[in-house]
């Protein structure tokens, strides 16, 4: 908030007395309503999908079962956070779920070695992180597009996996370590969940209110200036890719607990669920625009619509296909919108 | 008198927040170049790309030897028998030279198929028509920007068309180039083609037009003989008043050097670069487009490394490797593509304010919105920023508005060098004059710029020293009193 | 300095370092198993990539036109089990008509992409991705999951790829026709040379007159009509079909593009890049098991080169400004 004071003491320091005229800083009709809309419209669907839910199982509101329900989108939610800000600085990484497998894999290998817990976490972060680190640096170093260099290590990672593992299955993971995929932190809150929406709180801060966040904004919407003005652009990404890859890590932990055994195949096509909730919560595929709780509400819509697909027995390939063409739907929906728009005021204009 | 092969009459062009074309009108006669003069954001460009079928106008009508046309495809022009050679070089660097030429009209063999042994044969004749040796097999990348100018030239002769439009074909060409190209023209004249061209140096409007038409602010000022004017009266109908009420120059102390560049080399862009540049004073770079002026800019501003040479910045050796340095060591760059490089557009004001120096308004990474919105305000205010508020896109503003933005954005950062690359390009003559009194309080504040700047007007109006660059070189420097247009513009095209 | 250039001269020569590396392989394989560079060794292992090679052509114009379509695997699964229903259906029909149907089939699924692309202006790799997915779906709920095998296609159905006219396969014959056919299009024909024209410059492009995003339709259309076309094929060679056929196929598609020096950003490339390197994928495929390792290396070695390749590609694309200085230019 600007408090009245401040404000006089920059008038009276730095201008000349003349100038009593000046912007205000923001009207009513700015930016932030417009930004709201979206956010209001999935709330909407989210408590349509809700209701259906509800109405498609008496057993859907008790406490167990919601809970249940968070699993199967807590660890793709946990990676859609840190995209959001790589998509929002108009970059994209595809090789994510590779990522996951290569994590796991190394977590599987180092738990034939006796690694305890902990250790196995760390492994598994740390594996993600190098995965993500090296994405970027060859991004920023070579200056390709980062769609085709992650096409490649999306191969590349999950093909490293599949040398490893083979048709081979790793299991019987220490029984400590089923706690992050599996433990309760508090009453029915699963570890998971509840480090998701910490997760989500620090990313929300981190995008909109630092420094860095407001850079993101900046690279995402225009590069070249964002470099003209002094950012370290090249640095900002690297960094970006590196917490992709960290929290891929993370989201390979959580998993692999989860289910207990790590196969090559593991998180077999992910990459398109996390960034379809990327962009069902409003982020622009083209960078520059979004908001963390677009995302963070987009995570459940998405939740529960698989869930109640679930509840009325849709095969998970099935699910592709509502996955696949909401994409679609998600971007190309307001590019039309806009054109009708735009369409309506020539026409009115002309009219005049 | 002929009939006009092309007339236009009370065209309009809009775009969101500019009326770029407002009721225009222009007159093209076969066997006459006709000049279409205006500053930098008349019209002009726009009006070209109303004629080639870029732009559909809002209004208006287009009559081709008498007939209203509808042109609303560049293929629409092309079957009108309009060709154009563009400002920029818009060609195909990947394709060959005989590719670019026949780009949109192939011949076909008896099969159907693309003959490129016989669009070979003709590209070889249009080149020697140009009197020109290029291999018609070359990759466009490989050819220097003079020959890529004939390439475009020979693409725009294989259309035979009637209409030649040429969007300041002259920018980029020395002086020996240029010649040919007025011998081109003349020839081109002669074979009774209309040509539309389009330029504001008055010594080749006057050399080989005929006739001229103004522009101003997107309207019509006046049309006739080139006979019956002088240069005086072209600048007065351009500009609406005099040069001298355009440029008001402060005379601030000069004291003493703030940087010293010496040597300064790049491997294929600039050579042995000397300057100094002194406390309170404006040094202008003058040059054709792609002197190697803006590259040199780009160097001292770290954006592009250099192979050879020394810096010194306030008594400290200076080394830029990225912008962030040089901002940090006091030096700014107002960059020539103030829609690319300078402001982001899609962003609001205060914001784009901020940019630079977000760590001095944060406290442990975060924002502290107050104070950036203060000095939003306080650079806003003192730069007269005409807009509804500090939270509009930047993209709302006129060019002259987001021109204000990019030059507060560097002022919030209390450089002592800053460098302004084309600061005047494409914004209206209100903004233009504001932007130009503001670079001279800056100066009376002890700042130093460095301005480039392809007008000579405003070089010469602005600048205390001028240093006029050619193909990557300091070809002249000249002290305020010692300079004149003649020998500043012979410098820069390396007569 | 004069090495560089030389090293230069060779990058931009990509379809002579990528033959040179070929020839190089299958010295080297051969030299360790020398039944490998036999003939009929030889006609098999293109016969086991000229599916990759057709695909490998078709991606090429649409990432000339700087998009990319990852859906062409979905495509080709869904009208392989199309047409492999049909045939199930109607067992009398002959194996042209059901050549025509596939690539009718796939023709609409790529202009279904294109469409998105041209008229609505999303990202094609946001499309693709998005059909890639759903397309695959289709195959599900118009199968049920179930395969369909060997014993209930006809005779005339599994026929036709594994003819031998020459000792060369149909298949194969259909994979060179058609490069063949792909080389004189992109060569000597308007379109052909638009499209390269829209990728290398769009801007430029405007100004010609040409349509940037008919040209990305009409390379989507194409890229579709293959994809249909390589359906039926594959589905008849392997005598099988099912939801998972050719899945992941597109990764190896696109790789076969960026190692044959195709640009992903766009205008540059030839049709022998994407041969050649469709072939380079191949022969490693193919190789592996000869010179004993395991096959589960192949995605991490196609992943490898499609890195290596774009690192490759983009050094011999990077050139310099505006090349000023005058000494600059000998």
């Amino acid at each position: 908030m600007i408090t009245e004071k401040t404000l006089k003491q920059t008038m009276t320091n730095d201008l000349p007395k003349d100038m009593s005229r000046h912007l205000p800083d923001s009207l009513n009709s700015d930016l932030r309503s417009k930004m709201m809309r979206w956010e209001t419209l999935l709330m909407v669907f989210v408590v349509i999908a809700f209701f259906t839910n509800i109405q498609l199982s008496p057993y859907f509101l008790d406490p167990w079962s919601l809970s249940d329900a968070t699993f199967n989108f807590t660890e793709k939610a946990i990676i859609a956070l840190p995209m959001a800000l790589l998509i929002i600085a108009r970059d994209i990484d595809l090789s994510v779920a590779s990522t996951i497998a290569l994590a796991s894999v190394a977590m599987g290998f180092a738990n034939t070695m006796g690694a305890g817990p902990i250790e196995l976490a760390l492994i598994g972060m740390g594996v993600g992180t190098v995965a993500g680190f090296v994405n970027g640096w060859i991004i920023t170093k070579f200056d390709i597009p980062a769609i085709v260099v992650t096409i490649g290590t999306m191969s590349l990672y999950r093909g490293i996996a599949y040398i490893v593992l083979g048709d081979e299955v790793y299991r019987s993971y220490p029984e400590g370590f089923a706690f992050f995929g599996q433990g309760y932190v508090w009453g029915v809150l699963s570890f998971e969940f509840v480090l998701f929406l910490c997760l989500a709180v620090a990313f929300g801060i981190l995008l909109h209110k630092t420094t860095f966040g407001r850079r993101v904004y900046a690279i995402g919407n225009n590069p070249t200036a964002a470099l003209f003005s002094g950012i370290n652009v090249k640095r900002h990404r690297l960094f970006l890719f590196t917490l992709v890859g960290l929290f891929a890590g993370v989201a390979a932990v959580l998993l692999t607990s989860r289910i207990g055994s790590t196969r090559p195949s593991i998180a077999m096509g992910w990459e398109l669920e996390v960034i379809t909730m990327v962009v069902l919560g409003g982020v622009n595929i083209m960078g520059g625009a979004g908001s963390i709780v677009g995302v963070f509400i987009a995570v459940f819509l998405m939740g529960l619509v698989t869930f109640g697909m679930g509840l009325m027995n849709v095969p998970g390939i099935v699910m592709s296909i509502f996955t696949g063409l909401l994409l679609i739907l998600v971007i190309g929906t307001p590019i039309i919108w806009r054109r009708v728009l735009t369409a309506r005021k020539m026409k009115s204009k002309s009219g005049n | 008198m002929d009939r006009p092969v092309l007339e236009l009459r009370n065209i309009s062009k809009t775009f969101p927040g500019v009326k770029a074309l407002d009721g225009v009108e222009l007159q093209l006669y076969p066997g006459q170049v006709t000049a279409l003069i205006g500053e930098n954001g008349a019209g002009k460009s726009t009006l070209v790309k109303v004629l080639t079928g870029i732009y559909t106008p809002d209004g208006g009508d287009i009559l081709i030897n008498d007939e209203p046309v509808r042109m609303q495809a560049a293929t629409d022009a092309k079957r009108h028998g309009i060709s154009a050679i563009h400002q920029e070089a818009v060609m195909f660097d990947e394709l060959s030279v005989t590719q670019n030429i026949f780009i949109n009209n192939q011949n076909r063999n008896r099969f159907g198929l693309l003959d490129w042994p016989l669009m070979r044969r003709r590209a070889r004749t249009l080149l020697e028509y140009l009197d020109v040796n290029i291999d018609p097999d070359l990759p466009l990348r490989e050819l220097s920007v003079a020959h890529k100018h004939l390439v475009s030239f020979a693409s725009a002769l294989s259309i035979n068309s009637n209409i030649v439009i040429m969007d300041e074909p002259t920018a980029s060409l020395s002086h020996h180039e240029i010649q040919e190209l007025y011998r081109l023209v003349r020839r081109l004249r002669d074979e009774g083609k209309a040509i539309l061209f389009i330029s504001h140096k008055f010594d080749e409007i006057f050399e080989i037009c005929d006739r001229y038409t103004v522009f101003r602010d997107g309207q019509f000022v006046g049309a006739g003989e080139i006979n019956d004017v002088t240069q005086d009266d072209l600048v007065a109908m351009m500009v609406g008043r005099t040069v001298k009420q355009i440029y008001p120059k402060i005379e601030a102390e000069i004291g003493e050097p703030v940087m010293t560049v010496e040597g300064l080399c790049h491997p294929t862009e600039f050579a042995d670069i000397d300057f100094e540049l002194r406390r309170g004073e404006i040094l202008g770079f003058y040059g054709l487009v792609g002197a190697g002026r803006s590259e040199v800019m780009q160097a001292l501003f770290g954006l592009t490394p250099t192979s050879a040479g020394s810096i010194i910045l306030n008594d400290k050796p200076f080394n830029p490797r990225t912008p962030g340095d040089a901002v940090d060591q006091g030096l700014v760059y107002v960059p020539e593509d103030r829609q690319h490089q300078g402001a982001i557009l899609s962003l609001p004001i205060f914001q784009n304010i901020t940019l630079p120096q977000l760590g001095g308004l944060s406290r442990s990474g975060f924002i502290d919105m107050a104070r950036e919105f203060d000095v939003a305000r306080q650079y806003a205010t003192r730069l007269q920023l005409k807009a509804a508020s500090l939270s509009e896109n930047v993209e709302n503003l006129s060019g002259g508005n987001q021109q204000k933005v990019v030059i507060g954005k560097w002022l919030a950062t209390n450089p002592n060098v800053i460098i302004v690359d084309e600061p005047t390009k494409g914004i209206d003559i209100g903004s233009k004059a504001a932007v130009h009194k503001f670079m001279g309080e800056l100066v009376a504040q002890g700042l130093s710029v460095i301005m480039v700047s392809s007008e000579l007007p405003e070089v010469m109006g602005m600048s205390d020293r001028i240093i006029v660059m050619h193909e990557g070189r300091i070809a002249a420097r000249f002290d305020r009193d010692e300079m004149t247009a003649e020998a500043i513009v012979t410098a820069a095209t390396g007569a | 300095m004069k090495t560089t250039s030389i090293i230069g001269k060779l990058i931009s020569h990509r379809e002579w370092l990528l033959g040179g590396l070929i020839i190089l392989m299958l010295v080297g394989v051969g030299s360790a198993a020398p039944f490998f560079v036999g003939t009929a060794n030889l006609a098999e292992v293109f016969d086991d990539t000229a599916i990759l090679i057709m695909l490998a052509c078709a991606q090429m114009l649409v990432i000339l036109t700087r998009c990319i379509d990852l859906s062409v695997a979905s495509n080709l699964a869904f009208t392989g089990m199309c047409v492999a229903l049909f045939n199930v259906a109607y067992p009398e029909t002959s194996a042209l008509v059901t050549v025509v149907m596939s690539i009718g089939i796939g023709l609409m699924l790529g202009a279904f992409n294109g469409l998105l692309v041209w008229l609505v202006g999303i990202p094609s790799i946001v499309v693709t991705l998005g059909t890639m997915s759903a397309y695959r779906g289709f195959v599900f709920l118009l199968s049920d999951g179930e395969w369909v095998n060997a014993h209930e296609m006809t005779p005339q159905f599994l026929a036709l790829p594994r003819a031998a006219f020459l000792d060369v396969t149909v298949l194969s014959w259909i994979a060179i026709a058609l490069t063949l056919v792909m080389f004189v299009f992109t060569r000597f024909t308007k379109t052909g040379l638009s499209i390269f024209a829209v990728g290398g410059n769009p801007k430029a492009a405007v100004y010609s007159g040409l349509d940037v995003g008919k040209h990305q339709f009409i390379t989507f259309c194409i890229s579709g009509a293959v994809a249909g076309l390589c359906g039926y094929l594959w589905v008849s060679r392997y005598a099988v079909a099912y939801v998972e056929v050719a899945l992941a196929f597109e990764l190896q598609v696109v790789a076969a593009c960026v190692i044959g020096g195709i640009s992903i950003a766009g205008g540059i490339g030839s049709i022998w890049g994407a041969v050649l390197g469709a072939i380079f994928l191949g022969l490693i495929k193919n190789a592996l098991p000869v010179i004993g390792i395991s096959p589960f290396w192949q995605l991490a070695i196609s992943g490898l080169v499609i890195v290596l390749a774009v690192i490759v590609n983009s050094r011999s694309e990077k050139r310099g400004g505006r090349r000023i200085l005058r000494e600059a230019h000998q």
